[in-house]
């Protein structure tokens, strides 16, 4: 082979290995310890993440004497304050998803990983863990420098206290999530005597485990490389987004301060490159490369940056929320001109509205009637054809109830088996299988449309009817008529 | 390799080719190798558990050929307590059914519920051959869906029907009846099933001719009324209504019927009508079915469409 080209070339994968050298990537090697300032988005994330305390406070709530909350999967029965839903509603599940998905969409869209910053469990409970570590173990150099130290007493006492704080939290995180599905009275009552079942004790040790592994352990190496919503929120994002943004133009370049200089320097820009913004970093990255995958928009540089900048006199917001257009000094397109805003709007709208729809329209009866296939008629002796229909009435209202079942056609029709009401059970389908007789000489086709109707009347005199569009069959004309 | 290594610093083997292409040592990251020696631990701990290692592949697992494991697992054990789990919650109500009548159990929605699904699976196995899987017939095989019936409706004569079976026979007409005796007598009978009074000669060929013996005065089938209201057949067929005995019904199939009779021996192109017989006749169950399922199946086939 030629030795000059591939020298060359060989030079060139140096090269690129030289700067491979210089990529910062956060693997894990060594752990982040952030340090906590005070700030106002700090004041905003404390208040995002108490949305949780609803998750650890819900299954208490009360209504009407029930769990307010309940999703009983054994019996199938979803409480919603003073609605049951039954799997046979779960069409809306599918809405809610929608509705979620995009209202993550639009936010992202808006203004970035809103909910990684601020949200997110995986942000709030490494959140609560390095607080509780923090109050342990002290500040960032402490703790760096305890992780170092030899194991003695005190090490171990801390260490100790700190992991099993880090366990009880997981422990009530998967109690609290149990509690939903199993009730939280009959859980205090069954779990700790041993009395609840395996699903219950195996998805609490799952949460127990996981919480301390996920918020303990891995805590942003989750965001950096295991979770689909970072990568997901990450390409939605555009020129328009806003994002917490380093003032690049007004920054750089970065001048240390010295002392007895003055604070302003006409060379140098605002940026006295005192690394607090990577230093308060719960992902440890360093916003003044830009905005990338490690950031989660949650604003804590913005605290550290202002605090700096209050104590050298320099103006607020060196690092600010600011979309990309605003920061290239591009005009910014108004939040309402943009189409995405619209459709994402129009979509979450859509998807609102038809939970809400099924919500309000959920009926205490619901009948499905099946048509009999082999046969699918019989002829009777007297000539007339006959037709077999399962019904089945699901009974949604929390009292039994006494169902007459009617049928109708453009043509007179007998039912037979129809004659008695039909008592069904609250909560479940009861099946109940009746005859239509139709004579030939009032068929007009093979098939013809029929109706069932389901009455039945509520202990509070409301009369509620399901009706169901079914069909009868007959012979073809003339087929059979000899 | 190379005597001096011009990548010093960098985590190489010493191997090198081409001056710069150098094989690097990178071992798997820790979490891996401790994946790695999970994964063993458990394949060793799983074949200690479970039935695993072939020691004699050739031979089965009961005469040792396979490793049986501590826990003595075995699937067939597993399907035979889910077997016994099935029959405990089938209990309360197969225990109810077996002290019932037929009429009882119809009387009852719950249990004819549980019947019919019961009942379904037997139906499947034993009736739907010949008669479809929802009663609805086949051609020389009768509709059960329908209410017309050779032998009677009712709960009893189904319950009988199915033990004991069925074998109609009518004679062979083609050496006792004239060319003309027969074409009146199929016309006759097609008269009758299109709802028509049927013709005076027809009438009288039909009582001449003994045809009442069997189909009744009426020729409805039905030779008495017993004054509980149960009904006498022979289950000859009733000519009045619309329904066809053999396929596809008509002049010709009426003919082909008077001419060569039905189960007849030795007739060439007779009918062949036989419902065998299910009960447990002789004290020997094998292959047939017990009391309990000839139950629930008179009663599944009693709610098929045109019980009685």
């Amino acid at each position: 082979m030629n030795e000059t080209p591939s020298r060359s070339s060989g030079a060139a994968i140096d090269a690129l290995y030289a700067e491979a050298h210089h990529w910062d990537v956060n693997t894990g090697d060594e752990t982040i310890h952030a340090k906590r300032i005070p700030g106002k988005w700090r004041r905003i994330k404390w208040l995002a993440a108490s949305v949780w305390l609803i998750f650890f406070l819900g299954p208490y709530l009360r209504w009407n004497g029930h769990q307010a909350v309940l999703f009983d999967i054994p019996n199938r029965q979803y409480h919603l304050f003073g609605v049951t839903v039954l799997p046979q509603d779960f069409w809306m599940l599918s809405l809610l998803l929608l509705f979620f998905a995009i209202l993550l969409a639009v936010v992202t869209a808006l203004a970035g990983r809103v909910y990684c910053g601020y949200f997110c469990f995986q942000t709030v409970w490494t959140d609560v863990f390095t607080w509780i570590e923090e109050k342990l173990e002290g500040s960032p150099p402490q703790r760096r420098h305890l992780d170092k130290a030899a194991l003695d007493a005190r090490k171990l006492r801390i260490k100790l206290t700190k992991h099993t704080l880090w366990l009880l939290i997981g422990f009530f995180t998967g109690f609290s999530f149990v509690a939903w599905f199993y009730g939280a009275w009959p859980l205090w009552r069954d779990f700790f005597v041993g009395n609840a079942n395996l699903a219950v004790y195996v998805s609490v040790a799952l949460f127990t485990g996981g919480t301390y592994l996920l918020a303990g352990w891995l805590r942003e190496q989750v965001c950096f490389w295991l979770c689909p919503y970072a990568r997901i929120q990450g390409v939605m994002l555009d020129r328009s987004t806003i994002v917490p943004t380093y003032d690049v133009a007004r920054g750089e370049p970065r001048a240390r301060l010295k002392k007895g200089e003055p604070t302003a320097q006409p060379s140098a820009g605002d940026c006295i490159d005192c690394n607090q913004c990577v230093a308060v970093c719960p992902t440890g990255i360093d916003i003044r490369n830009g905005q990338q995958e490690g950031c989660i928009t949650c604003g804590l540089c913005l605290d550290a940056c202002d605090a700096v900048m209050d104590k050298v006199g320099r103006p607020r917001g060196l690092v600010r929320y600011a979309s990309l257009d605003e920061a290239q000094g591009r005009p910014v397109k108004a939040m309402l001109l943009r189409p995405r805003v619209w459709v994402y709007t129009a979509i979450l709208g859509l998807a609102l509205v038809g939970i809400v729809y099924g919500l309000s329209s959920l009926a205490a009866i619901e009948l499905k009637v099946l048509h009999e296939r082999a046969p699918m008629f019989v002829q009777l002796s007297d000539g007339s054809i006959q037709n077999k229909y399962t019904l089945k009435v699901l009974n949604k209202s929390e009292q039994d109830l006494s169902v007459r079942i009617r049928a109708e056609s453009a043509v007179p029709i007998s039912l037979i088996g129809a004659e008695e009401p039909l008592r069904t059970t609250s909560g479940e389908v009861k099946p109940m299988i009746v005859f239509v007789k139709i004579k030939r000489s009032d068929l007009d086709g093979e098939r013809m449309p029929i109706t069932f109707q389901a009455t039945t009347e509520l202990d509070n005199g409301n009369e509620i009817n399901a009706e169901r569009e079914s069909a009868f069959f007959g012979p073809a004309r003339g087929g059979t008529d000899e | 390799m190379a005597d001096h290594n011009p990548f010093p610093g960098e985590n190489n083997t010493g191997h090198f080719w081409d001056d710069n292409i150098r094989e690097l040592n990178n071992p798997p990251p820790q979490w891996w190798m401790i994946a790695l020696w999970a994964s063993l631990a458990w394949f060793i701990l799983y074949g200690l558990l479970y039935p695993m290692f072939p020691v004699m592949p050739w031979q089965s697992q009961e005469s040792g050929g396979f490793t049986r494991g501590i826990l003595g697992w075995s699937s067939i054990q597993e399907f035979e307590r889910g077997m016994e789990q099935v029959t405990a919650v089938r209990a309360q109500y197969e225990d109810r059914i077996a002290d019932m009548s037929a009429e009882e159990i119809l009387a009852d929605p719950g249990l004819t519920q549980y019947t019919l699904a019961s009942a379904k699976v037997i139906f499947g196995d034993y009736c739907a051959a010949c008669h479809g899987s929802g009663g609805q017939g086949n051609p020389g095989y009768p509709v059960l869906a329908d209410d017309d019936w050779l032998y009677g409706g009712s709960l009893a004569k189904i319950t009988e029907t199915i033990t004991n079976g069925r074998k109609g026979a009518m004679t062979a007409h083609k050496d006792i009846l004239t060319e003309a005796e027969v074409d009146r007598l199929a016309r006759f009978t097609v008269e009758l099933a299109d709802g028509g009074e049927g013709s005076e000669a027809g009438w009288a060929l039909f009582n001449e001719k003994g045809c009442t013996a069997c189909h009744g005065q009426a020729a409805n089938g039905i030779l008495a009324e017993l004054p509980d209201g149960t009904i006498v057949t022979v289950g000859a067929a009733n000519l009045t209504d619309s329904i066809w005995r053999f396929e596809p019904g008509g002049y010709e199939s009426a003919r082909h019927t008077i001419l060569y009779g039905v189960n007849q021996p030795g007739i060439e192109n007779t009918r062949d009508a036989v419902m065998p017989a299910f009960g447990d006749a002789g004290g020997n169950l094998e292959g047939k079915l017990d009391s309990n399922q000839i139950k629930k199946l008179a009663v599944y086939v009693h709610s098929l469409g045109g019980g009685q």
